[in-house]
């Protein structure tokens, strides 16, 4: 079966569901192992910055949260263009899967961000580049998950969403571009940052079993969200047969 | 060609009929701009530094307040049936729709900001630059705009949903029409004003497919 098959054959969502209700468990215990590895090597095993102190920690929850954030916008536009391009009634299930979940790391990132910055910054919230286009990338996603909601008809609330999340993607390098500009002509660079191509190994290793924590994560909530999708749409079917008899 | 100005002719003349809808949308500028000075207090070189943001800012709301019935009222009266099985070529009516909602709401605006900026005392030489940055940036709002009300078409809370689609995508023109107004600000002139010509041509070229695409979606 050519690979294009394969995939397709994926989309049936009982084979689908077969597959996925196979591997859950075992994509959820090794993000559960590997975020106790990275919280273990991130809290207590890495030293603390010179400069920081402690609050450099909140890092290794932090940026993994932004990592995912963005790839989850990734796989919601995927999804999109899939569902806009196929129809497949899976892919309509996996957008509305993802997006919540997206929005739910966008805020974690705000949020660690924020709790960060008071220590670092003395400020909660600074207008950065970075700060500012996650917010909106947090206002992308509630834009999706309200579009996808208004309608009675739920199939044209996904289409009618799905359009918006792919404009959202053509717009998300613009934005960030814009902001990032718009960033170094209001405020001089200031704001020390860790991110830079040098970073030391101790921090590296945490960060980086981290962010593989947070992939599985992402990859278990999104099959156990799908799965619950796909029982709900039986159940409303089944429902609406019966009262057709 | 034809139908293209056929539906802007159309849609202005609906316009000028109901002319209190495009003054409803000046005098909502009008007002949102003179609540910034009651808000922020009336000391003049304050004011003339913030006067681009503020009067971009009044531009957008003012150009999305006016959007919600652009296609709800099509749907409402069969008119989004008869478009959608006609020969025409969708992303072209949809392109006509938005040029009559620039020519009724953007341009006014655009020239009713000339008059508010000398009341914000805004630097004169300051203020062509910033006119000629609504004037390139207001169509691609239009456009933008356009997209988010064919979204919406049908849904049962249209009003407050459109902001919450299209604001985050304004986010760039915002920012350099901002600039382009903003001498102080070290951009230059230049620069913002391509990157604005750069957007519109961009969201030209895209948004009638999308806005074709929602259209289709809400047909069905």
């Amino acid at each position: 079966m050519p690979p294009a098959m394969a995939l397709h054959s994926l989309a049936n969502p009982a084979r689908f569901q077969r597959l996925s209700r196979r591997i859950l468990w075992p994509v959820a215990i090794l993000a559960t192992v590997l975020l106790a590895i990275g919280l273990y090597l991130g809290l207590v095993e890495a030293p603390p910055d010179y400069q920081q102190g402690q609050s450099v920690r909140i890092m290794f929850v932090h940026v993994p949260a932004a990592w995912m954030a963005l790839m989850a916008y990734v796989v919601l536009a995927g999804c999109a263009a899939s569902l806009l391009i196929w129809r497949h009634p899976l892919a309509d299930v996996a957008a509305r899967a993802t997006a919540p979940i997206g929005a739910g790391l966008t805020f974690i990132c705000l949020a660690t961000g924020s709790l960060w910055g008071k220590p670092t910054w003395g400020t909660w919230w600074v207008w950065d580049a970075r700060l500012t286009s996650m917010l909106v990338l947090l206002f992308l996603y509630v834009g999706y998950i309200a579009l996808a909601n208004a309608f009675d008809d739920r199939e044209r609330g996904s289409r009618a969403a799905a359009i918006l999340a792919l404009a959202g993607l053509i717009n998300l390098p613009i934005i960030k571009f814009s902001v990032d500009w718009w960033y170094t002509l209001h405020q001089p660079a200031s704001v020390l940052r860790l991110d830079g191509p040098t970073i030391h190994s101790s921090l590296l290793v945490p960060l980086l079993v981290m962010a593989a924590g947070y992939l599985f994560y992402f990859v278990a909530v999104l099959l156990l969200r799908i799965d619950a999708g796909l029982m709900a749409r039986k159940l409303e079917a089944m429902a609406q047969s019966g009262r057709g008899k | 060609m034809n139908r293209f100005l056929l539906v802007l002719r159309h849609d202005l003349r609906l316009a000028l009929r109901q002319a209190s809808d495009g003054l409803t949308v000046l005098t909502f500028f009008l007002l949102a701009v003179s609540l910034f000075p009651l808000g922020v207090g009336p000391e003049p070189a304050l004011l003339a530094r913030i006067a681009p943001g503020i009067l971009w800012v009044g531009a957008l709301l003012a150009a999305l307040l006016s959007l919600d019935r652009l296609y709800q009222s099509d749907l409402d009266d069969g008119t989004l049936d008869l478009l959608l099985t006609s020969d025409a070529a969708l992303p072209l009516l949809a392109l006509a729709r938005a040029a009559a909602h620039w020519l009724t709401t953007g341009l006014p605006l655009t020239l009713l900001a000339g008059l508010l900026a000398a009341m914000l005392g805004m630097a004169s030489d300051a203020v062509p630059p910033l006119l000629l940055g609504l004037l390139l940036g207001t169509p691609t709002l239009s456009l933008l705009g356009s997209l988010g009300a064919a979204l919406i078409v049908g849904s049962r809370r249209a009003g407050p949903l459109i902001p919450l689609l299209i604001l985050p995508l304004c986010v760039p023109v915002l920012i350099f029409g901002v600039a382009a107004g903003d001498l102080a600000g070290g951009a230059g002139v230049e620069f913002p004003l391509t990157v604005l010509a750069a957007l519109l041509l961009g969201t030209l070229a895209l948004a009638p497919w999308g806005v074709a695409a929602a259209l289709r979606a809400a047909g069905e």
